[in-house]
């Protein structure tokens, strides 16, 4: 118990005192998992939209398939981008295995189908005269998926948190991909884990309670969209 | 020319038949009303001529030219109207963005839209709600945001689905006074539905009566209201005495129809023998305690069976040998001492009668 308390005061030290590695391990966290929520919202939100908009045979499947994988285990996506990657797979030339550019590729992929389904039902929520009073009113297709994006952002945004959430926090997916090398792919949850592993309480500690911080953060943010 | 025609349309949904064969016209300028009860498929052929829906068949031209059921066309023909939806459906964005949208989606440069969009806040009484989020107006400012967006556009044909159905007196007035406007300022061709016949009267040059999917009669509202073409359209403009008859004689367009005994005149080219209804309508009806000599050629003894109170206005039931409904003024009723079982005198004109034939059926 004694071990758990000097633990937490020196992680609280380490964190008031802006702790050089903590803060670059936070930062690169911030980075990696930012770029990847981005790229996959560059995505998703078109393509949640192009679906949303669209009737077609298989829909309701495809949908289906698509919640399904909102749960999918973080080390399959590492795994799958392991062997993509690694010297002898199909994209083994790039050379980009155990580097941060890999690890926002496997948090992308991860993070995609909660982006797209969330988009989806978000967009499922902007009733079916709106749709209708824009385009009384003049909007080519493209201008009426826009206006249903607009109508939708605050869910569309909760969508992107719950993203950026998901992959902030995954760690099996950043451990087999970015390999956990100090200064270039150790992120908040892989040092901490190591840390952990190596004894290094305070350290663990102090990196547990920046994750946790921003998880309230998000929550916090989601908690006022959603009142909105 | 007619700016807008509709040709043998036909609309189902599944099995059930919505609209069946419409035939409709109307000219640049002009304001026509579509009356009917709810459910009549008045909002279907406003949005299959707003485009927004393709019929099961038939054709609808647009200045002249038939519009294609699919294609870029639509959406170029689409944006010379504008639709007011019956629930104003705001965009969840503030006032000024609302009113801005359709200037926007058009490719409009931004200070025109600028100058646009206030000019028609000023006009529709919104000036100082510009900033506000249009989700937190009342209903009569959203369904004045929603106008605000549509006239912005300047649309050659603006179509108006029940624009004051959900509407308190006061925001109802507004509206119709901004409807008028608009017609007699910029002859915007209006096609509007309702089921208010005292607006449609009001507010339209012509009036089409829709009942059950199919464009009954059409005509000023003196035809409508007056001389409505069938039963059907009698009950629905509140002819509320329609009493079955047969003219026995016609002299030079005064014709005689027995109705239970009883031999009333009205006009009417209709010759002896034929088997008719007479409508009159209750307001035409006047009634006194003495039978006062009058150029009405119409004057019956009667007994007050029912009498009910509708505000300003009392609902009269006679019978003088067959039943009629008279609406007097409140102030006439006491006057009369209007009670059951009261003697009165009924009186009405020969052309306040309206005779049409009667289908005899199997």
């Amino acid at each position: 118990m004694t071990e758990i308390w000097h633990g937490l005061t020196k992680a609280i030290e380490l964190i008031i005192s802006l702790d050089p590695e903590v803060m670059e391990i936070a930062g690169r966290s911030l980075r990696i998992s930012g770029t990847a929520c981005l790229l996959a919202s560059l995505i998703c939100l078109p393509l949640g939209s192009l679906i949303h908009s669209h009737h077609f045979r298989g829909k309701r499947v495809l949908i289906n398939i698509i919640q399904t994988l909102f749960s999918v285990p973080t080390v399959i996506i590492g795994l799958f981008v392991f062997v993509l990657f690694s010297r002898a797979g199909p994209l083994g030339e790039l050379g980009i295995l155990f580097t941060p550019t890999a690890m926002v590729i496997g948090q992308m992929i991860l993070i995609t189908p909660i982006l797209l389904g969330l988009t989806i039902s978000a967009l499922s929520g902007v009733s079916k005269e709106i749709v209708d009073t824009a385009t009384s009113l003049g909007a080519s297709g493209f201008q009426t998926v826009l206006l249903v994006l607009r109508e939708a952002r605050y869910a569309v945004l909760v969508a992107v948190i719950m993203g950026f959430g998901r992959a902030i926090s995954e760690v099996g997916c950043a451990l087999m991909i970015g390999g956990n090398f100090k200064g270039s792919t150790r992120v908040l949850t892989t040092a901490t884990y190591l840390e952990t592993g190596k004894g290094e309480l305070e350290l663990a500690i102090a990196l547990g309670i920046i994750l946790l911080f921003l998880a309230l953060i998000i929550n916090i943010v989601l908690n006022r969209l959603q009142q909105r | 020319m007619s700016l807008i025609k509709v040709t043998g349309l036909n609309h189902r949904y599944g099995e059930r038949a919505i609209l069946e064969n419409i035939n409709l016209s109307v000219d640049r300028g002009e304001v026509f009303a579509l009356i009917g009860p709810t459910g009549a498929g008045k909002t279907t052929l406003l949005r299959i001529i707003d485009l927004l829906e393709v019929p099961s068949t038939g054709e609808i031209y647009f200045n002249g030219k038939c519009i294609p059921r699919s294609g870029k066309q639509r959406l170029e023909i689409r944006r010379r109207m504008s639709f007011i939806h019956q629930k104003p459906q705001v965009f969840n964005l503030s006032v000024y963005d609302n009113v801005a949208c359709g200037l926007g989606w058009r490719g409009e440069e931004k200070n025109k839209i600028a100058r646009k969009v206030d000019q028609i806040l000023e006009m529709v009484g919104l000036k100082g709600y510009k900033n506000r989020n249009a989700r937190t107006l009342s209903g009569g400012e959203a369904q004045r945001v929603a106008l605000a967006r549509s006239l912005v556009l300047e649309p050659e044909v603006l179509l108006l689905d029940e624009p004051t159905a959900n509407l308190d007196p006061v925001s109802t007035a507004k509206i119709e006074q901004l409807i008028s406007y608009v017609a007699r300022q910029r002859n915007t061709t209006m096609i509007m539905a309702t089921h208010d016949m005292s607006q449609g009267q009001q507010l339209a040059d012509r009036i089409g009566v829709l009942l059950d999917g199919r464009l009954v009669q059409t005509g000023n509202a003196t035809d409508i209201f007056r001389s409505p073409q069938n039963e059907e359209v009698a009950h629905f403009v509140g002819m509320e005495n329609i009493i079955e008859g047969v003219i026995i004689a016609n002299n030079e367009g005064i014709a005689t129809v027995n109705i239970c005994g009883n031999a009333i005149q009205a006009v009417s080219n209709y010759p002896a023998g034929r088997e008719v209804y007479a409508c009159i309508r209750p307001e035409d009806i006047t009634l006194a305690l003495s039978s006062t000599q009058s150029s009405a050629r119409n004057s019956f003894q009667a007994k007050v069976t029912q009498v009910t109170f509708l505000g300003p206005l009392s609902r009269v039931e006679i019978s003088c040998g067959f039943r009629l409904v008279v609406l007097v003024t409140k102030i006439s009723a006491e006057e009369l001492n209007l009670q059951v079982g009261r003697e009165v005198y009924a009186t009405f004109k020969a052309t306040g009668v309206h005779i049409m034939e009667r289908e005899i059926s199997q």
